[in-house]
């Protein structure tokens, strides 16, 4: 199945003279385990395709699903629990709530979707761990670095059953160093079988993506082949 | 890539085999840089030439030769490692040249074809990213002989990004098509 279907997404701000074409007729299919990025300059209509696809924000046409699910169908209380427990978000500056720590930011959707202090707390410990950050559980936001709140934004994302990561520009505050290593615990979520889809302007993030789909001016314009092996480098031609 | 020099930096760790210097170049540039066996003794002879490495084995084949840098050597690899590589003439880019001649040929959609060369470069860029994600975290040669690649393919994705914003704000004006020629009249024969 697939984590997250967009079909025929079209989004409209505004009317008449003020009428603004976000999206239109968007379709995009990303299957689980797999990580798509989206690129596209400003104004392409990227961050809104990522608001759309999380919920946030609602098609003017055309349907998406999630997991399978038609979002069109959910109340607002199905959509804001397949908030809570499907999908997870990771913003540029990060959204973390300043007067928790690490661990109670974490375990926070969790517990919003009714789950014990313990038992979300101890899913937290264990999302943070797997990203090398127990040891800061503790600290709040503002007692960490920028690499280290990025890490805690994507256990927050990743906790709990997750099974869709939606990221826009994750990396677009840190260095480049932590960028790759926001990337590659990205990576490492897919790998577990999380379906993960990036907006970014960045090529170097986008390259970490099994998919790069370009968007211009709110439609798709192209997509990258599927995956070469690295051999293909080698061949005569590429070497410099 | 200079691989008289890459082979003296191995050599001033001590004198090696040929084939050993060719195992340890491959695996400090990360195998993104094949070597063959033979490119190597030749360079270590012409660098034996030149007073940069000595033998000190014995035998005529090469290869059961060890060779050794020279104070020479040491001083050239010096100089080498200080002389920045000519970054200072324009290059002349083809996909520059391409992007300029697309600009003059009737009827091209040009951001289709910054877009075709964009493509082509992020796919480049996930593969070597691919490299770097498959190969072990603490590899520092590979990782950073996959990095100059990174840098340099987003580099050029950068300056189409840049192009393409700069033709939607000033496009240029559109290339008449010259008049078509006037029908030539048959001729037979050829004239000398």
């Amino acid at each position: 199945m697939n984590a997250l279907e967009l079909r025929h997404v079209s989004k409209t701000y505004g009317d008449g003279a003020a009428e603004v074409h976000a999206l239109r007729d968007v379709s995009l299919t990303v299957e689980a385990g797999a990580l798509v990025a989206i690129m596209g300059p400003s104004g392409s209509g990227k961050s809104t395709m990522l608001t759309i696809a999380g919920s946030l924000e609602e098609a003017t046409s055309g349907e998406v699903l999630v997991a399978g699910q038609p979002l069109s169908g959910m109340s607002r209380n199905e959509k804001a629990r397949l908030r809570r427990r499907s999908i997870g978000y990771v913003f540029q500056n990060f959204n973390l709530l300043a007067g928790l720590t690490a661990a109670e930011n974490v375990a926070l959707p969790l517990e919003l979707d009714g789950l014990s202090v313990r038992v979300a707390r101890g899913a937290a410990m264990k999302a943070l761990g797997e990203l090398d950050m127990a040891g800061r559980a503790a600290r709040f936001p503002d007692e960490l670095s920028g690499g280290e709140r990025q890490r805690v934004a994507i256990a927050r994302a990743v906790v709990g059953e997750r099974r869709l990561l939606l990221a826009d520009e994750p990396s677009g505050a840190l260095d480049s160093a932590n960028a790759e290593s926001v990337m590659r615990l990205v990576r490492s979520a897919c790998r577990g079988g999380v379906a993960g889809v990036v907006v970014t302007h960045d090529a170097q993030l986008a390259s970490w993506a099994d998919r790069v789909v370009f968007l211009r001016d709110g439609r798709v314009t192209d997509q990258t082949a599927p995956l070469a092996g690295p051999e293909s480098l080698l061949a005569p031609g590429h070497r410099q | 890539m200079s691989v008289p020099h890459a082979l003296l930096a191995l050599l001033s760790e001590g004198p090696k085999y040929g084939l050993q210097l060719r195992e340890e170049f491959e695996e400090r540039t990360g195998e993104v840089w094949p070597l063959n066996v033979g490119q190597v003794y030749t360079t270590l002879q012409r660098l034996e030439r030149d007073g940069l490495v000595e033998a000190n084995g014995t035998g005529d084949e090469s290869q059961h030769r060890r060779f050794g840098i020279t104070s020479a050597g040491e001083a050239e690899l010096a100089d080498w490692l200080r002389t920045p590589p000519d970054l200072a003439s324009p290059p002349r880019d083809e996909l520059v040249i391409k992007v300029l001649v697309a600009l003059r040929v009737p009827g091209v959609d040009v951001p289709e074809v910054l877009q075709v060369h964009r493509r082509y470069l992020v796919e480049l860029m996930q593969q070597w990213t691919r490299i770097k994600d498959d190969g072990d975290e603490g590899d520092l040669g590979l990782a950073l002989a996959v990095d100059a690649e990174l840098f340099r393919l987003d580099s050029v994705i950068r300056w189409l990004d840049s192009a393409e914003s700069r033709i939607r704000r000033h496009p240029a004006p559109p290339v008449k098509r010259a008049a078509p020629l006037p029908k030539l009249r048959r001729t037979t024969g050829v004239r000398r």
